[in-house]
């Protein structure tokens, strides 16, 4: 790898690129940002499963902890302040033009009937991932019972979901540690 | 000072939102929603449903741009000004990103030991399912209201996201599109404003 050979601004106009031409979430930007770093040698085509995984078990925006990764990877703190910076300003840019465009548009009648057709999408193309992700990984009835309980305090009793995933990150660190204690 | 307050208020709680968040997108937004619409009244449910259709049909990963509009349009709406706004949405950006900043860099020097732990497998297989929920709540939340009076539920249908019948078809047909016709979001989110053209 060519560690001291890349220059922040080069990282950041990479990483800019990335963020500007993916739409659709995370997931959407892994090809790209495989193909943007394996091109340049900064990064090997091993490397890149671990960085998916770490950044999607780490907490936050996932294409964020991507950059901050790549980007620490390649000049530390520095290359990671450059990368997140890079990734983040294209979309900065083009919602905030939206938000203070769409202030002066939304009582436009045109306007209004598309988000009438919209809104309802929007439910569904929530709604989908969801379903996918519950196959995955609710294979056994108390994973069954940690989603429906979260979604029905959050939904029926409007708990915060930020105290929800609080209580499940004690109660599962909880539990798997005593578990590995009592093992031994 | 009241604008004072609230930069500082829309700063904790996307903080808050980036060190909570684990799972992705579609769990910010279930936290996202939990705090700006449900706790803070910032927005409401169909501005919020607006926010994730824009999200999703623009570049960039959808917590931050929901961050960026939901920052700029809190401060503008209170202010009045576009530039404070502006200074609203990078308020909430950067504190979206604080969180991973420190704690990806933390992990990045464990990681290889980190990844094998038990510990962390173990926590992992509870979370997951619980970001499933959470997820299936904020769809929920964007369908139906649910009020409490005595320690009774009422559910309200939540009317601007649900204007009629014809939403609720649209509902069925999105979700049919993209779970078994695999179409594209973007696709199936202009289709959505062309039939809503069409039809209102």
């Amino acid at each position: 790898m060519n560690q001291e050979k890349v220059s922040l601004w080069q990282i950041f106009a990479v990483f800019a690129k990335i963020g500007a031409f993916t739409i659709g979430g995370g997931y959407a930007m892994i090809p790209i940002i495989q193909d943007e770093m394996s091109r340049r040698g900064w990064i090997s085509e091993e490397e890149l499963p671990d960085i998916v995984a770490l950044s999607q078990s780490a907490p936050g925006v996932m294409a964020v902890n991507i950059s901050i990764f790549a980007g620490y990877r390649l000049r530390g703190v520095k290359g990671s302040i450059a990368a997140t910076l890079g990734s983040v300003t294209p979309s900065f840019c083009i919602i905030l033009a939206i938000a203070m465009l769409f202030t002066s548009f939304k009582d436009n009648p045109w306007v209004i009937k598309a988000f009438k057709g919209i809104r309802p999408v929007v439910i569904s193309l929530i709604a989908v991932p969801m379903v996918n992700m519950a196959r995955k990984c609710c294979k056994s009835w108390w994973a069954w019972t940690l989603a429906i309980t979260s979604l029905l305090l959050v939904a029926l009793l409007n708990v915060s979901p930020i105290y929800i995933i609080l209580c499940v990150l004690v109660l599962a660190f909880g539990y798997t540690y005593f578990k590995e204690q009592w093992k031994r | 000072m009241e604008t004072v307050i609230l930069f500082l208020q829309l700063f904790g709680t996307f903080f808050l939102i980036g060190a909570f968040t684990i799972g992705g997108g579609y769990a910010m937004l279930s936290l996202i929603q939990g705090e700006v619409v449900t706790a803070h009244h910032w927005i409401s449910e169909s501005t919020f449903t607006d926010i994730v259709a824009i999200s999703q049909m623009t570049p960039g990963p959808i917590g931050i741009n929901s961050a960026t509009y939901v920052g700029y349009t809190v401060i503008s709406e209170a202010t009045g000004s576009h530039f404070l706004g502006i200074c609203g949405s990078a308020t909430a950006t950067l504190a979206l990103i604080i969180p991973s900043f420190i704690l990806v860099l933390l992990i990045v020097r464990f990681y290889t030991k980190f990844k094998k732990s038990v510990l962390f497998e173990g926590v992992m297989s509870w979370l997951r399912p619980t970001v499933v929920g959470l997820i299936g709540a904020a769809a929920v939340i964007l369908i139906v209201k649910t009020t409490w009076s005595q320690g009774m539920p009422t559910f309200t249908v939540v009317e601007e996201n649900f204007p009629d019948w014809k939403s609720w078809i649209l509902l069925a047909a999105a979700f049919g599109a993209s779970y078994w016709g695999k179409v594209n979001p973007i696709l199936t989110i202009v289709a959505g404003a062309v039939i809503g053209l069409l039809i209102y």
